[in-house]
């Protein structure tokens, strides 16, 4: 089984994967944080595009699950000497990996990955594309902070147009009965947003009624060489930067991270108690043990059998 | 469900009851005397339960051991999903696994533990219990108690205390049912023509 896209799990596989998260969580706790349930498998995280808490998330995840986890990234293997994607992945399935998660900046390379291997790919990101793991592990944040996420509210702010996260947890989130909107600079929506079906607000007061508001990071790396489509960041930031003013009681923020302090949301907001941002790390490693589990090892129900 | 051996008599489908409500009650008050004659101080015990219906099992042997003894030892559930040694190998037939909860709410270290669960079969269940709770720590003695040993043991393990020997063939089926989750308390062997 490979995951992809977020479009590739149903609702009922999202349930069984935040139940197996929960036992993780509860392995995290333990003195002793590893369990044998991959051992003998081998995973390759191929990040072809930088990442450090993606990329150590999924390192510990698999190390937990007593996996033998192997990292390329893409300074310093072939892949800089000009090797295709596909004679790369090639090269690895002669070591018989179980288990790809793959970081690249072409949308589609992990779909073109399951082409060459008989690997379960994950997507760790594929450029503006997708990031199902974020989305999961957003949503399995959400479910351990306020339980049922069928009926909340959720604002998704700022740079839609070159987030991958905010593509994955749109569908996520409206998949699993969560309302979703889009608040930001128009310049910051990529065109055709509005055949997503979701609501689109210019102003920072559409988030007055929401229960998280989720903020995303301003990219600035994605933008060499092209007319940036925010004036500066001291603008974006007094337009659309979240202060602890702003927020009304019981309201909650998430990012994804990296988080750039003073232009998405000032310092002592991301260091609130309201900020969920730390909460969603520890989540995150907790879904990455449960998807690496759950793509390798279904088995029933039944406990009667061994 | 079961299937028939070949070239046996066909049996009538359906299911013969084993232990019916009262006779449960009695094999649990006899477990229960028989773990705390093994146990220098019940109050020390632990009970551990395999889940799912080990982890009833142990709360009503404490609940037993209590009545009788006058110490109720501590109980935890043990889920064993992440140490078992069959991943992959079934894969094709089945969809999602189902990873339930593991609490612990005690020092293993030191501790003498009774492992509880429904039914003992091929041992790997036990095994995968004995792995996943020295994560914990390293406990004194573990002890294994199960309702029903239905022999077919594949694994060196053997239970300290029994509720009930069953033989059976590979490929009936025990079915063990608990108030608590399934509304009767009720052991039956499933047979049925293949």
């Amino acid at each position: 089984m490979h995951l992809i896209s977020i479009d590739d799990l149903s609702v009922e596989q999202i349930e069984s994967l935040f139940s197996t998260s929960d036992g993780f969580l509860e392995v995290a706790s333990r003195p002793i944080k590893k369990v044998p349930a991959l051992r003998g498998r081998t995973q390759v995280n191929m990040f072809f595009e930088a990442s450090t808490r993606t990329l150590t998330s999924f390192e510990l995840a698999g190390k937990r699950l007593s996996a033998d986890v192997v990292n390329i990234k893409a300074s310093g293997s072939s892949v800089s000497k000009g090797e295709s994607l596909k004679d790369t992945i090639l090269t690895l399935e002669s070591y018989r990996p179980d288990i790809l998660v793959m970081r690249h900046d072409k949308v589609g390379a992990c779909r073109m990955a399951t082409r060459y291997t008989n690997a379960s790919v994950v997507n760790a990101g594929d450029g503006a594309g997708e990031h199902p793991t974020q989305c999961l592990l957003d949503l399995y944040s959400l479910r351990r902070e306020f339980g049922d996420l069928r009926g909340m509210k959720v604002a998704i702010v700022g740079d839609v147009l070159r987030s991958r996260v905010a593509r994955s947890n749109i569908f996520g989130f409206r998949k699993m009965g969560i309302d979703v909107r889009l608040v930001g600079p128009s310049t910051l929506m990529p065109p055709g947003v509005e055949r997503w079906g979701v609501p689109i607000y210019e102003d920072l007061a559409a988030v007055h009624d929401v229960d998280v508001i989720y903020l995303l990071r301003m990219q600035m790396e994605r933008a060499r060489g092209k007319v940036p489509p925010v004036p500066s960041l001291r603008e974006y930031s007094r337009l659309w930067g979240l202060s602890p003013a702003r927020l009304r009681p019981g309201q909650r923020v998430m990012h994804p991270g990296p988080i750039n302090r003073g232009v998405e949301l000032t310092g002592d907001l991301a260091d609130d108690a309201r900020s969920l941002i730390l909460h969603q790390v520890e989540s995150g490693l907790a879904v990455r043990m449960a998807i690496l589990y759950h793509v390798l090892a279904p088995h029933p129900e039944g406990d009667d059998l061994i | 469900m079961s299937h028939q051996g070949p070239g046996q008599d066909p049996v009538q489908d359906g299911s013969k009851i084993l232990l019916d409500p009262e006779r449960m009650r009695r094999t649990l008050i006899r477990m229960a005397h028989e773990i705390a004659e093994h146990a220098p101080d019940v109050s020390a015990l632990a009970l551990v339960g395999i889940q799912r219906r080990g982890v009833e099992l142990a709360e009503r042997l404490a609940d037993l051991l209590e009545e009788y003894h006058g110490a109720r030892p501590v109980t935890g559930a043990i889920d064993i999903s992440f140490y078992r040694d069959d991943l992959g190998v079934r894969v094709a037939a089945y969809d999602q696994p189902v990873v339930r909860s593991t609490s612990l709410p005690f020092d293993v270290e030191g501790r003498r533990i009774v492992l509880v669960d429904d039914v003992l079969f091929t041992g790997r269940t036990i095994r995968a219990a004995i792995e996943a709770l020295f994560d914990y720590g390293r406990p004194q003695a573990v002890q294994l108690a199960v309702l029903v040993d239905r022999g077919h043991r594949e694994l060196p393990i053997r239970p300290d205390f029994v509720g009930k020997n069953v033989p059976t063939s590979r490929t009936e089926r025990i079915d063990v049912r608990l108030a608590e989750l399934d509304g009767v308390d009720e052991v039956s062997l499933e047979s049925r023509r293949s």
